[in-house]
């Protein structure tokens, strides 16, 4: 039994290590050449929302109170939904090499992906909370319940992640369509807009998609400075376990075929 | 107890299928009534067992399925029949350079390499420097991967897979890396690493190293098991034959009479290499030249009786 345990603890110290390798090396493949590097991590969610806030202040912000901070509440969750999915789709193609001559379990490379985005995602945090500090939003403890929405969110990705990587493998077209998917996305996610001038029942079907949930979840914490319902907990915690299981399903299914199509 | 057991394993791939070829020809196809998958069965109805240090030999000419059937047994592919069980556990190099990255430092990469064959982070702190150094790559450690020349990388890929004491050293024409200082280097320490009861499996179409380094052998043509056994030299013998007749064995009587045919064939260009031997001599004395002609009958005799220039020491010396 205790041989047993002790080979566990072994195999995990073994993939951390292999884990935090490949999060080095795709941390330098991303910026391999830049000049800044890492600071594009912080510098590029600024620039999107710099351009969002210009274009759509106009628009949306005049009526809109902390319109900074509800735009940064979009930009931040969503660039993070879509840098994550993304590189978690290509992460078995991209490391055919290595998965056709060396047995490594598959998972790794789609994990050491999400964590470089997540690291990504926690510098975007901070200066989010810097901007909401200057648009006056009063800090508070309530702020510590935005963990759950996080955590929420980073296991919804590799689930995604999960699914999206073993398409790839089968039907490389996904590429493009999720391009254009996340196009949509992006728009139904009310990043710059209000969706209060819709019916309820229009609302209640922005609430289908997940992204929107922990957008709005950011949201109602920092600048109404509420803590959603319980249903919207449930809500929450529905959408990663869905496309976490299916994820699992798809990938333990499929898991010998993959060598064969790459 | 077999550490290594193969039981009637089977790989196929599939080719032509709808992932295969795309939508379009997909449609295409079935409208033309031509859509058909084609099984490719890259290894089939393979059986063998090795014990602890056992050197096992694949030989077989190129797709044979020898490179499949290591990617099953190092747990890469699974096989669709049979079964193959291993204790212990696995360095296999199946390719050197894969895993590496170009961008990474030579430092980056080992620790990356060392992490993907397994190995914890405190195992590579503590030989560091010894991969560092049996590859003598000192001077290039924090130098991009992508700078190195290919031998160099060679060097580092089979330097850190091989300062560790795996139970089973499975290799894929890997052993030729280098130039030839470190080619034998890499030799010696492989044969140390073999002799500390290693379990290992290889691949080479250098059939000299085969005979050498093995002591079992399993012979694959087209995913077909031809043979498997401790004959090593006998099915040595045939395989160079069948390279030049390209006719399989039937049988091991067959096989014996292959392995025949190979000697006697050897034999006689061993003969013939000889005879022009003797010519060129002949050719030498008549064209005159007659110092030239000594030297080189005396090297003739030095190689092939010896034991002559022994009972004439002392005319020996006067030349």
């Amino acid at each position: 039994m205790k041989k047993l345990f002790g080979k566990q603890i072994n195999k995990i110290r073994k993939q951390s290590f292999l884990l935090s390798e490949l999060v080095k090396r795709d941390f330098k493949q991303k910026y391999k050449g830049t000049v800044i590097g890492m600071g594009w991590s912080i510098l590029s969610p600024l620039l999107t929302l710099l351009v969002m806030r210009l274009v759509f202040t106009e628009f949306f912000g005049r009526n809109t109170p902390h319109y900074t901070t509800y735009l940064f509440c979009g930009t931040l969750i969503f660039s993070y939904y879509k840098e994550s999915t993304k590189s978690g789709m290509s992460s078995l193609l991209a490391n055919q090499r290595i998965l056709g001559k060396i047995n490594i379990p598959k998972y790794l490379f789609l994990l050491s992906r999400n964590i470089s985005s997540l690291i990504n995602f926690g510098l975007t945090l901070c200066v989010f909370f810097v901007f909401a500090l200057i648009d006056n939003i009063t800090f508070g403890v309530h702020f510590f319940a935005l963990l759950y929405p996080v955590i929420c969110l980073v296991i919804f990705n590799v689930g995604v992640g999960l699914i999206l990587s073993a398409l790839h493998v089968f039907f490389r077209d996904i590429n493009y369509l999720y391009d254009i998917f996340t196009l949509l996305l992006h728009y139904l996610s009310a990043i710059f807009y209000r969706v209060d001038n819709y019916p309820e029942t229009i609302q209640r079907i922005f609430l289908l998609n997940p992204v929107y949930c922990y957008i709005k979840y950011f949201r109602v914490v920092t600048i109404d400075g509420n803590i959603p319902s319980l249903f919207y907990h449930l809500l929450c915690a529905f959408y990663p376990l869905a496309a976490f299981s299916i994820g699992m399903w798809i990938n333990k299914k499929n898991n010998n075929k993959f060598l064969y199509y790459m | 107890m077999a550490i290594i057991k193969v039981n009637d394993a089977a790989i196929r791939y599939i080719t032509g299928d709808f992932k295969d070829i795309g939508i379009k020809e997909y449609v295409i196809r079935h409208l033309q009534g031509k859509y058909n998958v084609t099984e490719f069965w890259a290894d089939r109805h393979i059986t063998f067992e090795l014990d602890k240090g056992d050197m096992l030999g694949i030989i077989g000419s190129n797709g044979a399925g020898k490179s499949t059937l290591l990617k099953a047994i190092s747990g890469i592919m699974v096989p669709i029949e049979g079964s193959i069980t291993v204790k212990g556990q696995i360095a296999a190099l199946l390719e050197l350079t894969a895993g590496f990255d170009n961008d990474l430092t030579v430092r980056e990469n080992t620790y990356l390499r060392g992490a993907m064959l397994g190995y914890t982070r405190q195992f590579m702190d503590e030989k560091y420097e010894e991969i560092i150094t049996f590859a003598e790559l000192q001077n290039f450690q924090d130098r991009p991967f992508k700078q190195l020349s290919s031998g160099m990388k060679s060097r580092l890929a089979f330097s850190i897979a091989c300062l560790v004491n795996p139970d089973i050293l499975i290799l894929d024409e890997v052993l030729s890396v280098g130039d030839g200082a470190f080619r034998k280097k890499s030799g010696d320490k492989m044969r140390q690493i073999l002799s500390g009861g290693v379990t290992g499996i290889l691949v080479s179409h250098s059939i000299s190293q085969v005979r050498e380094m093995c002591n079992k052998i399993l012979w694959l043509d087209h995913g077909r098991q031809i043979y498997f056994g401790d004959e090593t030299e006998t099915v040595c013998n045939a395989y160079e034959e069948f390279l030049i007749t390209k006719r399989l064995p039937d049988n091991w009587d067959d096989m014996e009479r292959m392995s025949a045919a190979y000697l006697e064939r050897k034999e006689q260009e061993r003969q013939e290499k000889k005879r022009l031997e003797a010519q060129k001599l002949q050719d030498l004395i008549e064209s005159g030249n007659s110092d030239a002609a000594l030297e080189a009958a005396l090297s003739v005799i030095r190689r092939q009786k010896p034991e002559l220039l022994k009972n004439c020491g002392d005319e020996m010396a006067v030349v």
